[in-house]
């Protein structure tokens, strides 16, 4: 808790998307409404792609690094308990940040018309995407004893995800439809509209459960080489 | 309490613990002493359970360690030859987490934290933050945090090193005052430590198992000489044969002599069982060669330990 980063993360973020959404609300003067907001959390998640890396890669690598994973190794607790511990930690700082862009709808219903399920999908999207970039994080950290390098495979991952959109023209075309399950940010779209369907938060959370079960393996897997 | 059987453990080609198996009493301590690279550490860190074995089995409380992770771990308190120390937390936080993570009861928890830092001496550091703590409260608190729980079973690697001696003799009598409750396996470098402290020594070199005795045995040398050293006034050769002619002497080896004195230094070889020094003395006496020095050499552990580790000759 007396690490500033988080505080320097948040902060930032809120610098960033503040910025963003004041731009959108100028850009669509007399229509500052739900779409304004949701605008501003579809590009919140690709500022997340950048600082997310940067909240992840502490979670497991440092530790290894400087052997105080032994504390947690030798206590009566699980890896998968250790492992889903840490990770709702970052999901905290997460909702957090969230939380912090919750202005924006009270701003849209005190001066101007909200969508309530718009409103709701759009938030529950980007919560599910953040989750499940802090899930990909976590997996990167767990692989390396540097946090410098768990950053940036986070980044490069979570960038190429980002863009997995645009690939198809390279990949052809079978290799695409693999690809695209890891496009990530497209999966909510739906949501914005106001259509809540449930296909897309069973792939976020299966997303999820994906990279958690394989941080879970990479670090049982180190104790038993 | 502890029982290793055949435990081993490759790297790839290399066998950093080849074959080892050992028992534990309750309230025993028992000493792993080697050469750095012996696998000392590796053996401490599988007895822990933190790191797998490739064969063998390792019980604590009755509880294999792989098997029963959970159940085996809540018995055992482990120091490593670095402390799992958060830096960023006070000394009290910390060890509230520690607390925490060993699922120490809500209800027994600050009494038992407070008993613990009062044991280990932390009490008034307790709101510092642990990167602002001196080498040697670091390490206590890495001895509080093997201590939180109450396990039966103290794992220690090196806990000494980096101490003053001051502080080293304050661990040391902690450790002892620890065995009351507590089994422990200790390892040091620091020979003397070890056969003040425990009550038996176990030697590994390259993985395997040197000797395992107490350090009383293990100082009687191989069992085979005890060795004097003497230094009698006289005629060199009158005085070698002389003592080689005493009864329980196996060898005689002249040392060193001035050559203006008639004083000579002597290291006499004999025969374990008798008290060797009497005849020696009667012997002398009766030809009239003053003994002026008569000191026994006892192999101290430093000698065993490098004879065992340089010859790598199996003792049991």
């Amino acid at each position: 808790m007396l690490s500033p980063l988080p505080y320097v993360l948040v902060g930032l973020f809120m610098l960033i998307t503040s910025f963003q959404f004041t731009q959108y609300y100028s850009s669509m003067k007399t229509t500052l409404d739900t779409n304004a907001v949701n605008a501003t959390l579809g590009f919140a998640n690709v500022v997340l792609v950048f600082l997310i890396p940067v909240l992840t890669m502490k979670l497991f690598a440092e530790e290894r690094k400087n052997k105080v994973d032994t504390l947690l190794i030798s206590s009566p607790v699980s890896i998968t308990s250790i492992v889903i511990a840490k990770y709702l930690a970052a999901v905290v700082v997460l909702l957090i940040l969230t939380a912090t862009t919750l202005i924006y709808p009270i701003l849209v219903i005190a001066l101007s018309k909200i969508s309530p399920v718009e409103m709701i999908g759009g938030y529950l999207g980007f919560i599910l995407v953040g989750a499940s970039f802090i899930a990909f994080g976590a997996f990167a950290s767990s692989l390396t004893e540097s946090q410098v390098v768990a950053a940036v495979i986070s980044f490069i991952g979570l960038l190429l995800m980002l863009i997995m959109n645009g690939v198809q023209s390279i990949v052809g075309d079978n290799a695409y439809k693999v690809l695209k399950w890891f496009s990530l940010l497209d999966k909510y779209d739906a949501y914005q509209s106001g259509k809540f369907i449930i296909t897309p938060i069973i792939y976020y959370l299966s997303f999820i459960a994906l990279f958690l079960f394989l941080t879970i393996r990479v670090i049982e897997k180190r104790r038993w080489s | 309490m502890i029982e290793v059987q055949n435990l081993s453990k490759s790297y790839g080609q290399i066998k950093a613990v080849d074959n080892i198996s050992f028992t534990v009493e309750k309230g025993e301590i028992i000493g792993f002493l080697g050469p750095n690279g012996a696998g000392k550490t590796t053996t401490m860190n599988m007895i822990a359970g933190c790191l797998s074995t490739s064969t063998g089995t390792i019980k604590v409380c009755e509880s294999d360690v792989f098997e029963n992770p959970a159940e085996a771990k809540k018995h055992i308190g482990y120091l490593p030859e670095q402390p799992p120390l958060y830096t960023d937390m006070t000394v009290k936080e910390y060890l509230s987490f520690v607390s925490d993570l060993k699922k120490v009861e809500k209800s027994e928890k600050v009494q038992q934290m407070n008993q613990i830092m009062d044991l280990v001496k932390i009490t008034d550091v307790q709101n510092r933050l642990i990167n602002n703590l001196s080498k040697g409260y670091k390490q206590r608190v890495g001895i509080a945090q093997a201590l939180v729980g109450g396990p039966e079973v103290l794992i220690m690697d090196e806990p000494t090193v980096g101490l003053d001696p001051q502080q080293i003799i304050e661990i040391r009598k902690l450790i002892k005052a620890l065995r009351k409750d507590h089994t422990i396996i200790l390892s040091s470098h620091i020979l003397p430590e070890v056969s003040a402290v425990c009550d038996r020594v176990i030697i590994i070199n390259k993985g395997q198992i040197s000797a395992i005795d107490t350090p009383e045995n293990l100082s009687k040398g191989n069992g085979n000489s005890l060795k004097i050293s003497i230094k009698v006034a006289g005629p060199k050769k009158n005085v070698t044969d002389l003592l080689k002619g005493v009864d329980g002497v196996a060898n005689v080896e002249l040392v060193n002599s001035s050559k203006d004195s008639e004083e000579s230094d002597y290291i006499v070889e004999a025969n374990p069982d008798i008290d060797i020094r009497k005849p020696i003395f009667r012997a002398l006496a009766a030809k009239d060669y003053p003994i002026l020095e008569l000191k026994s050499m006892n192999l101290s552990l430093e000698d065993i330990f490098l004879q065992l580790t340089t010859q790598e000759k199996e003792v049991e």
